[in-house]
Parts: C-alpha cells; sequence; structure tokens
C-alpha cells in the first residue's frame, strides 16, 4: 500500500462488491428460477427467493429433459459434454506436447515447414470453416460420433507454442547429460521432460476442458441424434420458442448443471487456470 | 531460438509431430482450401449445375446491402463489446490491486464466468431481459421502457452486447490484474512521494505502462466479439428481429445452413478468414516488439 486514504480504500470495496453482485445476478436469478414451478415463474414479476421445487426439476431433467422440448435426459447430454470435454483437453495436450519436443529437440528437414503449418491454424477458428468441415467429417462417416465431435477440434497451435515454449526454458545441461548417460530421446522425453511440464499440462487442462466444454457451434451442426447432444446443445433445444411455451425452470435447472462442472474447475484449479489463461496467450 | 543439444533420428521427429500434422491438414487445410474453391463457384438451387465464375460471389457480395449492413453491425457491435468490455474489468482490476482484505475472495468471484458458454450466458441474459416474464424486462415496462427486444433493433443490440460483455469481464480482469501487478511499486511510491493524487498517478504512470496489455486485450476482445459470440446470439436474437445483430459469422452460418448458398458463404468465409489472419498478425507483430517505455 503506497499510502492510507480511507476514501479510496472504500471506494474501492464499493466498486468490487458492485462488480461481483452484477456478475452473480443472473446466477442468482438462474438458480432460483431452477426451484420454482413454472406457474411461479410465469406469474410477472417471478419471485426472488428460492423455491421449493428444486429436487423436483432437477430430477426431471437429469432423468427425463423437458417435456414439452426435446426430452433427451440430461444425466446422458453431461455424459456426452463430459467424454468431449476429456478427451478435447487430453488429445490436444498428447499431440500438441510430442510435436512441440519434435520440434524443439530435433533438426530435421521440412521442420520449419510443419511448424509454420501449426502456426496458421493458430488463425482459423472453426466458426470460418464451418461448412467444408462439416463436409470433410460427413464424408469420412463421423457424423454423430465422439470422434466427429472431438477429432475436428483437436489441432491446437495454442498448445503447442506453449510447450515449444516451455521447453526452452529447460537448460541444456539435462538433455547434454541424459545423452551422455546413454539415453534415447524417448527415455528424455518421459523421464526429464514430461515430469517437468507437469504444471504447463496442468495449466493447459483447464483451459481446454473449459473450450470442449462449452462448444457450441460445432455440436450443433453435427450432432442430429438426441444421445449424442452436449449440454449446451440440449438448453437451446429446451427453449421451444415463446416465453410461455418454453419449461424455463427446467432450462434453468439444465443451465445450472451445465455451468457447475467447468465452474469448479476454473475455482478448484484457480492457480493454474490464472497461469495457464496468461501463458497461453502471449 | 534454437536449442544447442539436440537428438538426432532419421525417423522419430516425424512419428511425432504426425498425429498434429494429419489433423491440421484434414480438418484445417483441406476444409480451407475448399471453402477458397467454393467461393468461385456458383451453384444452382438444386446443386445440379455447378459452374467456374472467378471472383463473381466476391463482386455479389459487396453489391449486396445486406452484407454491407452486416458488415456495420458487426463493427459497432465489437466496438461496443471491447470498450466495455474492457473499462469495466480494468476498473474492477485496479480495485482489486488495490485492496489488501479479501482481494483472493473477490477474484475468485469475479472470474467464473469465464467457465460459462457463450450460448449459456445468452440464455441467462435473455430470460432476464425477456419482454413478458424477464425480471429485467419487468423492471424496465415499470420505469416507462417499453423494453421487447424481439421486436426493438435498438434492445436486441443491448441485449447482444451485455450478455457478451458479462461473459467476458473475468478474462479481461485476469490481464489487467496481471499487468497491474508487473508495475513496480517503487514507481507508484516516488509519485506519491511527490504529491501525485491517485488519478493522477493512474493516468501518469499506470495507464500508460498498461499500454502493451490494453493493446493485446483489444485485439483478443474484438476477436471475441468477431466469432466467439456466435453462441450468444444464436441462443438469444438468432440475428433479428430482422437482421439487427446480423453479425458476419452469424450471416455465415445462416446463409450457408439455412438458406444453403453455398457459393456465397465460402466467400464470406474466405472474406473473414482475411479478417483473422490480418488480426493475426498485428498481434503477432505487436507481441514480438512488445511497446515498451
Amino acid at each position: 500500500m503506497v499510502e492510507n486514504r480511507p476514501w479510496m480504500t472504500a471506494f474501492y470495496y464499493v466498486t468490487l462488491t458492485l462488480g461481483v453482485l452484477v456478475v452473480a445476478f443472473p446466477l442468482y436469478v438462474t438458480f432460483v428460477a431452477s426451484t420454482l414451478t413454472l406457474e411461479q415463474i410465469l406469474s410477472v414479476p417471478m419471485p426472488l427467493i428460492p423455491g421449493d421445487q428444486f429436487m423436483n426439476n432437477y430430477s426431471q431433467v437429469l432423468t427425463g429433459g423437458s417435456t414439452r422440448g426435446a426430452s433427451a435426459p440430461v444425466g446422458r447430454m453431461m455424459l456426452n459434454s463430459s467424454i468431449m470435454a476429456l478427451v478435447i483437453a487430453f488429445g490436444k495436450i498428447a499431440i500438441s506436447i510430442i510435436s512441440a519436443f519434435a520440434i524443439v529437440y530435433f533438426r530435421f528437414p521440412l521442420r520449419n515447414f510443419f511448424f509454420w503449418m501449426i502456426f496458421i491454424t493458430l488463425m482459423l477458428p472453426v466458426e470460418v470453416r464451418i461448412i467444408p468441415t462439416f463436409k470433410v467429417v460427413a464424408d469420412l462417416g463421423m457424423l454423430d460420433s465422439y470422434a466427429g465431435l472431438t477429432l475436428p477440434l483437436i489441432a491446437s497451435a495454442t498448445a503447442t507454442f506453449l510447450f515449444r515454449q516451455f521447453f526452452f526454458t529447460i537448460p541444456d545441461e539435462l538433455a547434454e547429460a541424459a545423452r551422455m548417460d546413454g539415453a534415447g530421446p524417448m527415455r528424455f522425453f518421459w523421464d526429464v521432460v514430461l515430469p517437468l511440464s507437469k504444471t504447463s499440462i496442468a495449466a493447459l487442462f483447464v483451459i481446454q476442458f473449459i473450450y470442449g466444454w462449452n462448444q457450441y457451434l460445432w455440436p450443433l451442426l453435427i450432432t442430429t441424434q438426441e444421445s449424442m447432444y452436449t449440454t449446451v446443445i440440449g438448453i437451446k433445444r429446451m427453449i421451444s420458442g415463446g416465453d410461455a411455451a418454453t419449461e424455463w425452470n427446467l432450462v434453468m435447472a439444465t443451465a445450472i448443471l451445465a455451468m457447475v462442472p467447468p465452474a469448479l474447475v476454473v475455482i478448484l484449479m484457480q492457480r493454474w487456470f490464472v497461469k495457464g489463461l496468461v501463458e497461453t496467450e502471449k | 531460438m534454437e536449442k544447442r543439444v539436440v537428438f538426432r533420428s532419421a525417423w522419430l521427429p516425424y512419428l511425432l509431430v504426425a498425429p498434429q500434422i494429419a489433423i491440421t491438414i484434414i480438418f484445417f487445410f483441406w476444409p480451407a482450401f475448399q471453402a477458397v474453391y467454393q467461393s468461385l463457384l456458383s451453384q444452382d438451387a438444386f446443386g445440379l449445375h455447378t459452374e467456374f465464375v472467378w471472383f463473381e460471389n466476391f463482386k455479389t457480395l459487396f453489391a449486396d446491402d445486406h452484407y454491407l449492413l452486416s458488415f456495420q453491425t458487426t463493427a459497432i457491435f465489437s466496438l461496443l463489446v471491447a470498450s466495455l468490455g474492457l473499462s469495466i474489468s480494468l476498473l474492477l482490476a485496479v480495485a482489486a490491486d488495490r485492496i489488501v482484505r479479501g482481494a483472493f475472495i473477490f477474484k475468485t468471484l469475479l472470474i467464473w464466468p469465464y467457465a460459462v458458454a457463450p450460448a449459456i450466458a445468452g440464455v441467462l441474459w435473455a430470460f432476464l431481459f425477456a419482454p413478458s416474464i424477464g425480471i429485467l424486462g419487468y423492471v424496465l415496462k415499470q420505469w416507462g421502457v417499453p423494453w421487447n427486444y424481439m421486436l426493438n433493433g435498438d434492445h436486441a443490440m443491448i441485449l447482444v452486447v451485455v450478455a457478451s460483455v458479462w461473459k467476458q469481464i473475468s478474462y479481461n480482469f485476469l490481464f489487467f490484474l496481471a499487468g497491474l501487478q508487473s508495475i513496480p511499486r517503487s514507481l507508484m511510491e516516488a509519485a506519491a512521494i511527490d504529491g501525485a493524487s491517485p488519478f493522477r498517478r493512474f493516468w501518469t504512470i499506470v495507464f500508460p505502462l498498461l499500454s502493451p496489455t490494453t493493446f493485446f486485450l483489444l485485439v483478443v476482445n474484438i476477436v471475441y466479439a468477431f466469432f466467439d459470440t456466435f453462441g450468444v446470439i444464436d441462443a438469444t436474437t438468432q440475428g433479428g428481429p430482422a437482421t439487427s445483430t446480423q453479425i458476419l459469422v452469424y450471416k455465415v452460418y445462416y446463409d450457408g445452413v439455412k438458406a444453403a448458398d453455398l457459393g456465397g458463404s465460402s466467400a464470406q468465409s474466405v472474406i473473414l478468414m482475411c479478417i483473422v489472419i490480418a488480426l493475426s498478425v498485428i498481434q503477432f507483430r505487436f507481441v514480438e516488439k512488445k511497446v515498451q517505455y
């Protein structure tokens, strides 16, 4: 603290409290709505104190989905979302760490060419190439499958960059010592590089898990069967149009269920999350 | 940068890069090439007859008022999202940087919206702002505002901007906070001893030193507003009413998937790719140089 000015300190606390309240307000209303009956929500203005329908609403969506819109159970959707998020997170980390290892620790023809190929993908979000990518996946027969949901999103220039940057900070002496002791490149990778990369892996895991869990456009395009919906898509399908026709209590319960896993990952792994976020974007 | 110590193998490095390169070629290069190729073709409504038309699709696009309007909508939308998002989070980050007690709690309570999917952020705010049942819609009507985002284009724009900014605040906040914490305390102390007020210190020391972070976040926020907000828009207004919230990326999706105009949609994809590449180059060059004082 540079100096003591009680008024400024009070101003900072007031600002932060207001910020937290504004940020939390939609979450609170969503939670309240998920504990009410539909009639209570439709009686304008809706109550702002939690009701007693918590168990009813959540067990209804988890096992049966909504009764008017999509009737797919949200339990299944949560499973799909988890599979998608975990496969994307681990897949990205696995293929990026080995390609970064090859690019940093080997000199081979085409090395720079490969590096630039990966670098260019940094610039192309799925959104700009949706239709051709959809066509490729359709031609490969991967619509409505976990492979189709995850593979196209697994190549990540960001992760490769992070590992590349990190590998450059590993002292050369370690590689030298390993080579002198007769360790081959893969032995060096398993026994030295991988253990050293633990923090970077944890940080990337948080970022990529959230990225995978929150995917919207891609699953929207390639899933047509209700059994393959992810939670985020499920919510969209439950909103059948019109304020009165939608079962808002069930939609809001699903929204809470869709937010809890990634929010837990962010809050519980906060230290790695902040590190991962700040470092991947450098 | 190069490593001094390297391993030697004729085949191992190729095996290690193979998975990533394979996925990159199949799901990035091949589709991107297809998009460029499709953008030069014209197809009749039934997909029976395809003709190579060079830049006809692009000419049609730039002569199309709807497309130019979509450009304008995107510009307004991304400027609003970037400026509001950056100023609110800067204010919060400055406050969080100065306080001692409870800093960790406030930080935790401010960063969780990062975990919320854009589409869900859209659903939450659409529920709050729903004209007939939403709690904020109700409050606005009590104040005499004839609120209805489903009919009024300006209201729809406000809704998507609020939802997008709300989701992005946590990200900006974290970067501003990291930037603020890297400013040497001695500078602030020296200025305070010289009698500079907190506001003066902010404008003459903190703000200039924070400019690299601000510039970086500006680019990130524009990219976010251009592409990641697709979920927000699809879950709330779907580009409507009329086309008042139809940003470029939504138009690519709408024309390609809903209206099945492959050539036109691909041409739009190609234009968007050029915009992304331009933005990435700006950012990359900037990161390499790092504006420093």
